[in-house]
């Protein structure tokens, strides 16, 4: 019954744990909200998504999110050209920094927005309240995905292929473009899928800067909460379903471009 | 040349715009009106209870995320039964949900009114939602999958000679698992544990729905920096955020010494 290779006792006492304690904390909840949304059948979920308050957060959410995914992606992929290919003091420093806002708790996060670009900005830049708040926001809390993602496969890639390039006449443009972005491609979209996942859920950083105004400037977890608070449980689980599939989905196309990834390594 | 320049330029001028900058001036308001106000604010009696509360979420999340974690992982790895790949991909489903949406779920279970199984909890005179053991539940749940996703690769790395060897030298299970598997898997798991408790003393959202807010009660520290900022005493908030700041710093610090070690083995 119990395999030599397998060192807890008993396999189906281990998996029977696992997937009961996976179930109580989070499957059996996850269901307790899909069951919620549908509760007073499919038009009352419809009718739950598509109103007016509803849309506009979904709409600046995915909005947002796709804006700061397109930053990442550029900026991401820049810090980790520069922390692999560059040396300057202090970046070991710099490097470990960029894991700062997955340490730090997002309402700091936002917090710490709002001391810089909020009405006592010291440079005298204020954003709070506006659409230009939830899109820095969601770049702080997403910051290290690319970088992280990209960081290791520009450690491994094969210089050699680049320096041949070169040798052949090859500009450093064209090198780039060529030769190092095919091979980055796969970890650069990994990590914009990790960042548009996080981004899409986002509520901490959201609170304090954004000012959660209906329309303007709420997001869709946000609007989620309003409709917690004002005991509307059924919107709030109508919404919830819908981040949760954008969420998933693009996760699924995560999981497909890090084992096109993987494979690539191999 | 210059292109290194500016690219070094573009690259750190953003880190510190977007990171830097702001933080530190987190630490400089905090501050501004001496130490003394700052250790003022962050010692009052909601701001003790909110620190100590988070310590217990910590205490209480941690150690049984990362026993589910470690047995989640030795699960996967070495255990082949159909729907393994399944368990695999919802461990990871905490990381795709919205930390408002798993406040939500857990009220949806254990809400007195709207939840599955509230009322019987409330007949046995337990209370979860609006109280500890709810904002626990919302603590594990979002900081679940770190201990095995890290776990899960040095797993695989380490393979089951060690193990096979040891079974055959007449160890038992047990035996086996503290003295062969377990030293072998410490790094990854220590870096797991570090993330969980990350997260576990960060979380907000989660927290912020099912704990109803009780000041002095059920406010975590979190949540005592959101409700200092919202009371205008702005020297609170950022003195209790200052703290925060330096346990994410003392993670980073902990996440640097332990990932070379999780590289070596």
């Amino acid at each position: 019954m119990v395999s030599r290779a397998v060192p807890i006792p008993g396999a189906a006492l281990s998996r029977g744990l696992a997937i009961g304690y996976l179930s109580i904390v989070a499957l059996i909840p996850l269901a307790a909200v899909v069951s919620k949304s549908f509760e007073n059948g499919i038009d009352s979920f419809w009718n739950a998504v598509t109103s007016p308050q509803a849309v506009a957060s979904l709409k600046l959410t995915l909005g947002a999110s796709l804006v700061v995914v397109l930053i990442n992606v550029a900026f991401g992929t820049l810090i980790a050209w520069v922390l692999v290919r560059d040396e300057f003091p202090g970046k070991s420093v710099v490097n470990s920094l960029i894991d700062l806002p997955f340490a730090l708790p997002t309402i700091v996060a936002g917090l710490t927005l709002l001391a810089f670009y909020g009405p006592d900005s010291p440079v005298g830049i204020n954003v709070a309240f506006t659409r230009t708040a939830v899109v820095m926001a969601l770049l702080f809390v997403t910051l290290p995905f690319v970088v992280r993602a990209v960081q290791p496969v520009l450690l491994e890639l094969d210089r050699e292929m680049e320096q041949a390039a070169e040798s052949l006449g090859a500009s450093r443009a064209t090198v780039f473009r060529r030769i190092i972005l095919p091979n980055l491609t796969p970890a650069i979209l990994a990590g914009a899928g990790l960042a548009f996942a996080r981004a899409v859920g986002e509520f901490g950083s959201l609170v304090l800067i954004t000012g959660n105004i209906p329309f303007k400037t709420q997001a869709a977890s946000v609007f989620i909460f309003s409709m917690v608070e004002s005991d509307n449980p059924v919107a709030a689980s109508a919404v919830s379903v819908v981040l949760l599939v954008i969420a998933l989905a693009v996760l699924l196309v995560f999981g497909y471009f890090s084992k096109r990834a993987l494979r690539h390594e191999e | 040349m210059r292109s290194k320049y500016a690219l070094r330029f573009v690259a750190l001028a953003y880190l510190a715009l977007l990171l830097g900058v702001p933080v530190v001036l987190v630490f400089v308001n905090a501050f501004q009106d001496g130490i003394g106000a700052a250790w003022d604010a962050v010692t009052t009696p909601e701001a003790q209870h909110a620190f100590w509360l988070t310590f217990v979420m910590v205490a209480v999340a941690v150690p049984l995320n990362t026993i589910f974690g470690v047995v989640a992982a030795l699960v996967i790895v070495r255990q082949r039964f159909r729907g393994r790949a399944l368990l695999n991909a919802a461990i990871d489903l905490p990381f795709a949900v919205s930390p408002v949406v798993v406040g939500l779920s857990l009220l949806l279970v254990y809400g007195t009114r709207d939840g599955w199984v509230g009322n019987w909890f409330a007949e046995q005179g337990i209370r979860i939602i609006f109280s500890t053991p709810g904002m626990i539940l919302a603590t594990m749940f979002v900081s679940l999958p770190f201990v095995v996703r890290e776990t899960i690769p040095v797993l695989r790395e380490i393979g089951t000679e060690q193990e096979q060897a040891a079974a055959t030298l007449g160890a038992g299970p047990f035996q086996t698992f503290f003295r062969i598997t377990l030293p072998a898997i410490r790094w990854g798991v220590a870096y797991g544990v570090v993330l969980t408790t990350a997260r576990a003393l960060g979380e907000f959202g989660a927290v912020s729905i099912v704990s109803g807010k009780l000041s002095g009660q059920t406010e975590t520290a979190t949540l005592l920096v959101e409700s200092e900022f919202r009371r205008f005493n702005e020297t609170g908030a950022y003195a209790a955020s200052v703290v925060l700041c330096v346990l994410a710093l003392v993670t980073l610090l902990a996440m640097n010494l332990i990932k070379p070690k999780e590289a070596r083995t």
